[in-house]
Formats: C-alpha cells, structure tokens, sequence
C-alpha cells in the first residue's frame, strides 16, 4: 500500500535515491558514484524544472516524472538473443554496433571493446573501472555546470551505466560507431543513463545513435551525453529517435570543442509521445566549428520540445544551426535557441534558422530564436518562420500531373531533406531519408524487421 | 483539341475574362499577343486549373473532356502543358525525383508500368540534349538558384519530357536574351508535331520570329478582339497596343 500522505515527486525521487543507494553504487562504478551525493543536492536545489524555467515554458515536466514508473538499479536479466529481436535495417552501414537495454549496456560477449587503433567502445560503469583517469577526467565536467536544469542533476544522481567511446589520438575512425538504445519491458519503465564519447586531438569519427522501443509498455528515458572535441578532432553525431506514442524521452547533450575541432550534430525526431531535446554546444577553443541540426516529425498530440545554447567563449569560430520541424493533427512543438557570444569571442560567426511547417489549423509552434552577443565585431544572424506549405508549388506539381497528395508529400520531403542531408554517412543519410519518407506517408518507419508494433 | 466558349472569369469578384472564344485544333500554333492586364495570363492559368479564379460562365472542352471535371493533375495527364511565366522554386525536391513522379504517374494513367531507373534516366538525357538544358541543372532541386533563363529552358525540357498534346507558353520570352530566346524556340519547334497544338503567349512579336504561329489572337479587356494570320502580330508590333486600345474605345462610344 502507499502511504496516502501526498509527496511531492521531488521528494519522491529523493527518497528513492535514499533507499536505492547500495544498489546504485554497487552496479556502477567509482568514478559516477563520486559525484552523486552532489549530484542529489543540486537537485533537491532545483527540482523538476517549472513552468517558471524559461527553457521549459511548454511543458509541464513533472508530471511525465509522476506516473508510476518501475525503476532498476541492477540490469535486468532477460534471456533473449538480441538477433532475434533486433536488427537494425540500414543496409550497407558497417558500423561498430554497441546496444544499450534500458539504459545497461548489453556485454556481446564483452563489456568493453578495445581495437588494434586503440579505440574504445564499451560500458561506461566499466570504462570508469578500467581507465577511471580517462572517465574521470570527463566525466560530468559539462553536465556538473549546468546549474538551472534538475534534470540533468538528477540523472548524475541516478547514473550507473551507458555507453563510452574513446579515439585516441590522431586516429580516424574507418566505419561509423552505432549505438543502438533498446527499451523493452513488460511494465512501464524509467530509464536514466549516461553516455560518454571522448575524441582526443585530431581524431575523426562518426557516431550514430539510434533510439528504439521493442515493447508497447510507457517508458520514460532521461539521457545525458557528453561529448568532448579536442583539438583539431571532429564527430559527427546522428541521433535518430524512434520511440512509439505513449514514452517521454529528454536527452541533454553536452558539447564541448577545443582549438580547431569540428562537432556536427543531427537530431531527427521520427516518432515519441514527447520528446524534449536539450543541447548544450560550448566554442572554448579558437577556430572551432559547430553545426547543430535537427529535425521533428509530429503528428497526432505529440510535442516535441527544442533547445539549444551554443556558447561562443573563444575568437574565430563558427556555428551552424538549423532546426525545422514538419507538425500535424493536433501536434505542438517548440524551439528555444539561445546563442551566447562571449566578449573575447571576437570573429564568431553564428548563424541559427528555424523552420516549422504546420499541416493543420490545430497544430502549434512556438518559437524563440535569441542572440545575445557580447563581443563587437561578430557576424551573427537568426530566423524563425512558421508557415503552411507552398501552394504555388504544390500547383506547379499538380501542373506537372503529380497528385495532390504526392505534391504535398513530396514539398514536405523537400523540406526534410533540407535538415537530413547534413548527415554525412551517405548509407544512413539515405536510409533516413527512406524512414522520413515512410513517415510522412503513414507507413510504418521503423527498422522492419522488429515483430512489435508499437504504435 | 481545346475549345473554349464564352469563358468568364475572375478573381476576388473582379472580372478578367469577358467572354472568350477559342478554337485550337492538332497541328496549329496559335499566338495570344495583349498589353499588359489584358487577361493572357489569366486565361492560361484558367486553363491549367489554378484554383484562385472563379469561372463564372462559359465551356472549355480539351479533347472532347469538360476541363472544368478535371483536377490540374488530371488535365496535365490528359496531355495539357502550361509553361509557368514565373516557375516556382522547389527547394529540397530534386528534379530527378519530381519528374520521375511527374512520368510514372502520367504514365500510370496510360495503364503502364512505371519507367526503370535506367529507362528514366536514358529519357532524361535524350531530352536534356534536344533541348541542350545544362546537365547539371537536373541534379538541382527543382529551379532552385536558377537563372531567370535557365528556368524558361526548364519549363521546356519539362515539356519535352512529358510531351503534351497542348502546350501552352505564357511569356515564355520574358526575361530571356537573344540566344536563350533561340535555344527556348528551337525546343519547342522540335517538339512540334501533327498531332499536338501550341498556344504561345506573348507581348512581344519577336518570339514569333522563332515560333510561327499560325493564327495570331489579339486579346484586350479579357476578349480576344482581333484574329489574323503572322502577318497580325507585324502590324501590332508596327502600330502598338495604343492602335486596339483607340480602335476598341471608338467602337464602345459609339
């Protein structure tokens, strides 16, 4: 029985940090035990971000953290051959394949992969065992100073596993690393893990990740990634997310880039009930170059909530961002983008557009594109739209003997692919551009070989 | 082929056409000259099926089918072909993939199979070259960053690609110079045959030079108030417009 005494979510999380503390350490390691007594305070601080928190002005945060969620803190034994449930269907994509379940990192056979490079992919509770330096020189040194967002200190609260990646030094990475992140369970679940990806001087890689739920159960996932760019290195980071109706997803992503790098991010939101993407994109290093790019597919009551705040610290860089945002139905959506030019960041350029289509009369869009610049000698620029599709060239298509229904869906591809052909990974560019299209269609744009059919 | 009869139309309640009667038969060319504001573009997009005009009298029949049934897709499978005066920029809609869904849609309405991808292509190429459209305009998206002139060559490959029965030209000269004017003529006198028909609007005589008509319409105040042979479009060129506007005038005063 619960007790009737109505607590507060807040506190609700608090005393299940309290009363899970044993648990929670002893499935994780060191290093991300360190900074969780912090990581609790901060959030009894802060709590769950209110509709006071001007970067959560659209959505009621709390309530998605009062339902009556099972929470983990051993993974769970499920006797299954991942083959035989999942395999993801981009076909020609070699990658090195990393699965996460329900935020614990599935040992295929070992937790952790070391390649003749030197490059690392594994579980983070283990990475922080086996290289606590490395993990422990990173680790939670962005997210530690994000001081408004109780989200972000509660998942370092409750943080025991997830993905690492390390290139080392001056090592280019030859295929693409891909996480897939897997939730499945047979009753409704919270999810919060962490990943960690370190690329040291002048290495390249590519990374995608790829969000996917295998059973119809609700689930709830608050992730945070952190992602170090140093000199001259430069990732490339496709977030694909593809949850079915009924999950809440919030993903913080926290960038920080030295001298030279290059760190391109693509979000695109397919499918989840709500979805919040926070990114955090620091410049701390002269000559570094950002491109930070997403796209939403909402229909139906989906909300999709964007916000980024790219931080110009240091001279001569660059920052790309584009965020657009094709709505439906009943949908709503919003974008709050933040750029920050510091004073002694003097020759930034930092560019921002947001374009949100909305099909309906119901669908809604809130935008709020800022500047807020500091230094004098800047080239810097923002744009927001919200519009209906081009009926000039929905017309000039039908002149064309294209149906209406393929005109429309055909400027509504257009104006996807405009953000989806960013990625550079041509196989997975053109398999996003395939899952994008299947989804304006109504189809089913999941990877298909998955038996469930979740939404 | 098309014939239209007594057409009146307009737009938010203000009338352009004022009853407009055209017979366009296989194998003709015919030429609409008028000043500016004298209905020409009107009656072209009235007849590719632009929803924003009203028609509020008159019949256009094309190939014996009440226009009117038709959807502007339809009308495009049945064979009609409007060269836009402006074509619309498709930011992020490769040509390729437009007109390939253009063909295999027109194509399905034929009950045929759609073309293969090397099928697709070779048309593609074939037409690129009777046209002589730059190759590298068809990897872009669909006008996007397009010269005023490389649109208009657009507007023809298009037409050479899904080679209609009616063409119709509306100010396909405008803001062309002379040797795209030459390369836009050349197109569609090559795509010209005895059993499709040609409307070519114009302000201007000097297209006629490269494209013979052979009926020149001479529209003003949204009626067609002179026909003649080439030789019209001569005496227009010669006179200018101020010769109808006069001519019209005294006749309404009297």
């Amino acid at each position: 029985m619960k007790p009737t005494v109505n607590i507060s979510p807040k506190e609700d999380f608090i005393n299940l940090y309290l009363d899970n503390l044993d648990l929670i350490t002893e499935n994780s390691s060191g290093v991300l035990n360190a900074v969780r007594q912090s990581a609790l305070e901060n959030f009894k601080l802060l709590g769950f971000p209110g509709l006071k928190n001007e970067k959560y002005k659209y959505m009621k945060v709390e309530a998605f953290f009062t339902g009556d969620y099972e929470k983990y803190f051993t993974p769970k034994r499920i006797t299954f051959n991942v083959d035989d449930i999942f395999r993801c269907d981009i076909p020609s994509l070699d990658t090195h394949l990393a699965l996460t379940l329900n935020g614990f990192y599935l040992s295929n056979p070992h937790p952790i992969s070391e390649f003749e490079n030197g490059v690392i992919v594994g579980s983070l509770a283990e990475a922080a065992k086996k290289y606590p330096n490395v993990v422990g020189k990173y680790y939670n040194s962005l997210s530690g100073n994000d001081a408004d967002d109780g989200l972000v200190a509660l998942n370092t609260a409750f943080a025991q596993d997830g993905v690492f990646i390390y290139i080392p030094k001056g090592v280019r990475v030859d295929k693409p690393v891909q996480i897939i992140n897997l939730l499945m369970s047979d009753e409704q679940q919270l999810v919060q893990y962490r990943n960690l990806i370190i690329a040291e001087e002048g290495s390249q890689v590519e990374i995608a990740i790829c969000d996917h739920t295998l059973s119809p159960e609700k689930f709830l996932s608050n992730v945070v990634t952190e992602i170090f760019t140093n000199g001259n290195a430069s990732i490339d980071l496709v977030c694909m997310q593809n949850q079915h109706n009924d999950t809440a997803q919030f993903t913080h992503i926290f960038g920080q880039q030295e001298k030279d790098s290059k760190l391109v991010t693509n979000t695109i939101s397919l499918h989840g009930g709500t979805i919040r993407n926070n990114i955090n994109i620091l410049l701390n290093g002269e000559g570094s170059e950002s491109h930070t790019y997403g796209l939403s597919l909402v229909d139906r009551t989906q909300h999709v909530d964007m916000y980024s705040f790219i931080e110009h610290a240091k001279p001569n860089c660059t920052s790309f961002e584009q965020y657009k945002a094709i709505l439906d139905d009943q949908a709503t959506g919003a974008f709050n983008g933040r750029i920050l030019v510091r004073k002694d960041a003097q020759k930034t350029q930092a560019f921002q557009s947001n374009n949100n289509l909305l099909l309906t009369a119901d669908a809604r869009m809130f935008t709020k594109p800022q500047l807020e610049i500091y230094a004098d000698d800047v080239k810097c620029s923002h744009g927001a739209t919200v519009g209906q599709l081009d009926l000039e060239a929905k017309f000039y298509m039908q002149s064309r003997g294209i149906s209406e229904r393929e005109a429309k869906l055909l400027l509504m591809f257009g104006f996807a692919h405009d953000v989806v052909g960013h990625i550079k990974i041509e196989a997975l560019r053109d398999r996003i551009d395939e899952l994008v299209n299947k989804r304006l269609r109504g189809e089913l744009s999941r990877c298909h070989n998955c038996p469930m059919h979740c939404y | 082929m098309l014939s239209i009869k007594n057409l009146h139309a307009g737009i938010n309640g203000n009338k352009i056409l004022n009853g407009i009667n055209l017979e366009v038969k296989a194998g003709e060319t015919h030429a609409i000259m008028g000043p500016n504001g004298s209905g020409k573009s009107t009656l072209s997009a009235v007849l590719a099926g632009r929803d924003i005009f009203e028609v509020t009298q008159g019949e256009i029949t094309f190939n014996g089918k009440n226009i009117f049934d038709m959807s502007p897709e339809q009308r495009s499978r049945e064979g009609l072909f409007l060269s836009f005066q402006y074509p619309v920029e498709i930011p992020g809609v490769s040509m390729v993939n437009f007109m390939k869904t253009a063909i295999n849609e027109h194509r399905k309405y034929k009950g045929l199979e759609p073309l293969s991808a090397s099928d697709f292509l070779k048309l593609m190429r074939d037409r690129k070259e009777l046209v002589e459209i730059d190759a590298a305009l068809t990897n872009r998206a669909v006008n996007e960053g397009f010269s005023g002139g490389e649109k208009k060559r657009n507007e023809i490959f298009q037409m050479a690609m899904l080679e209609p029965k009616l063409s119709i030209l509306d100010e396909t000269d405008s803001g062309l110079d002379i040797d795209a004017l030459r390369i836009v003529a050349n197109g569609v006198n090559k795509l010209k045959r005895p059993d499709n028909a040609t409307i070519v609007i114009t302000h201007y005589q000097r297209l006629l030079d490269y494209i013979i008509p052979d009926f020149v319409h001479i529209l003003y105040n949204g009626r067609i108030v002179k026909t003649g042979g080439k030789e019209l479009a001569l005496e227009l060129e010669e006179k200018g417009y101020d010769w109808i506007k006069n001519t019209e005038e005294s006749e309404s005063n009297l």
